[in-house]
């Protein structure tokens, strides 16, 4: 960058820069209130868009100053970078997608040249060259800093939704005394099989629960890695000394499940839960169905 | 090895002979003296009093590795040549979780609950090969 290479001299392109955003700073602040980014958040007033657009030019002179016009990380811009991320999210809301957002933030920068161009009309062409050409970098610094900020907005909120699918999604219930049953909804990743695991067996404990049932009809897709869970669980459910049924395959899983070759010999199946727990009373001695002694339908 | 040699009695694991059942009560880490000697009490007593069933309640162990893993099966395969059943009663949720992660799922060992439902499920007439209905029979 040609503002380096000339160092801290008053006369650095950057330093022109400044003194232009700072010289110019309101006729920016009410041109930029006029772009559809400023006029389309800030609709309460005409004074709020440009009091936000000085907040902005005011950060863009502080970043020249500090000579790192290319810099997402320079401390000028932590000021503005609240407000930045609130524009966009507005946008956002609006239906606009992020490089629509992008061009918007593009959008802001020609006002701002034409404005330099004029004020620097008088200057050597060189000069004027480089003073435009550290506003453009700038200015395009400050457009990542928004993608930035809006994207680290939406990775925290992608964070604290996975989290909250952890902790909703793994309901134990008890069917029946000495009857628990998990209904499992969504994609078995590690992370969440683990998480079912952990709270099938406590839940076993705490019910004295003899048998489990997973309910898997809410399960898009069983590939290997996901039986490989659903061994580990019922494995693990009969170490505990309960028994573990797996219920609600659906027809087409129960293909799937034969196409890939899977063996699932050691882990009782049922195809609905009513069926598993029709089982489950079964076994427990429980029926509900009248019959005579020993009647009951066994399979 | 020490403390076994200068503490006889606390190296050893109790086997208590409750009718026609073993009962064995593991306490926190099993050392390999401990799990030689308590595999040889085992398979004498079986012999000796004509057992049927072995009980094996590690509710209070915490910790579980894979040593312990196989002293389990060691104990069940050869209480089985003997005739006896064994089942291992109480296994916490953690020590559960850690065996089947380390990969032993101790396909042969008879599970429990708790040591009375050890005890009840050997009170029950031998149900062959455990397949399809033959838990809750009641007569």
């Amino acid at each position: 960058m040609p503002q380096h290479e000339t160092g801290g001299a008053p006369g650095t392109p950057a330093h022109e820069v400044r003194d232009f955003l700072r010289r110019r700073s309101e006729e920016i602040a009410q041109r930029w209130a006029d772009e559809p980014l400023f006029r389309t958040v800030f609709t309460v007033s005409r004074e709020e868009a440009v009091e936000a657009g000085r907040a902005v030019v005011d950060a863009l002179a502080r970043v020249a100053d500090s000579q790192r016009v290319e810099d997402p990380d320079a401390a000028g811009f932590t000021a503005v970078r609240e407000q930045l991320a609130r524009m966009g999210a507005a946008r956002s809301r609006a239906g606009l997608s992020t490089t629509q957002v992008a061009s918007e933030l593009a959008a802001l920068r020609p006002p701002v040249d034409k404005l330099l161009v004029a004020d620097l009309e008088r200057e050597r062409p060189e000069s004027l060259r480089e003073c435009s050409t550290a506003l453009t970098v700038l200015m395009g610094t400050l457009r990542l800093v928004a993608m930035q900020t809006a994207l680290s907005e939406i990775q925290a909120l992608t964070d604290r939704q996975r989290l909250q699918l952890l902790e909703v999604a793994t309901p134990v219930i008890k069917l029946w005394d000495g009857i628990v049953a998990v209904p499992l909804i969504g994609t078995l990743d590690s992370a969440r099989s683990q998480v079912v695991m952990e709270t099938l067996l406590n839940a076993v404990v705490d019910q004295h629960a003899r048998f489990a049932i997973l309910d898997i009809t809410g399960v898009p897709t069983v590939d290997s890695l996901v039986a490989q869970h659903l061994m580990k669980t019922v494995a693990a459910v009969r170490l505990m000394g309960a028994e573990c049924v797996v219920s609600g395959i659906r027809p087409a899983i129960a293909q799937t499940i034969v196409h890939l070759g899977l063996d699932l010999g050691t882990v009782r199946t049922r195809a609905g839960l009513a069926d598993a727990l029709a089982h489950c009373l079964d076994e427990l001695g429980a029926n509900i169905v009248a019959a005579a002694p020993g009647g009951a339908d066994r399979k | 090895m020490n403390e076994a040699f200068s503490h006889p009695v606390a190296g050893q694991v109790p086997v208590l002979r409750l009718g026609d059942v073993l009962l064995v009560t593991l306490q926190g880490d099993l050392h390999d003296s401990m799990a030689h000697r308590l595999q040889q009490d085992i398979s004498e007593t079986i012999v000796r009093s004509g057992v049927t069933g072995v009980v094996i309640d590690i509710s209070g162990v915490e910790m579980v590795d894979s040593f312990l893993g196989r002293v389990l099966a060691e104990i069940a395969a050869q209480s089985a040549l003997l005739a006896a059943r064994t089942v291992v009663a109480g296994m916490r949720p953690a020590v559960a979780i850690t065996l089947v992660e380390l990969g032993l799922t101790l396909p042969g060992l008879r599970t429990a609950l708790t040591t009375e439902a050890a005890l009840e499920s050997l009170a029950r007439p031998v149900a062959g090969p455990r397949s399809g209905g033959g838990r809750g029979e009641s007569p």
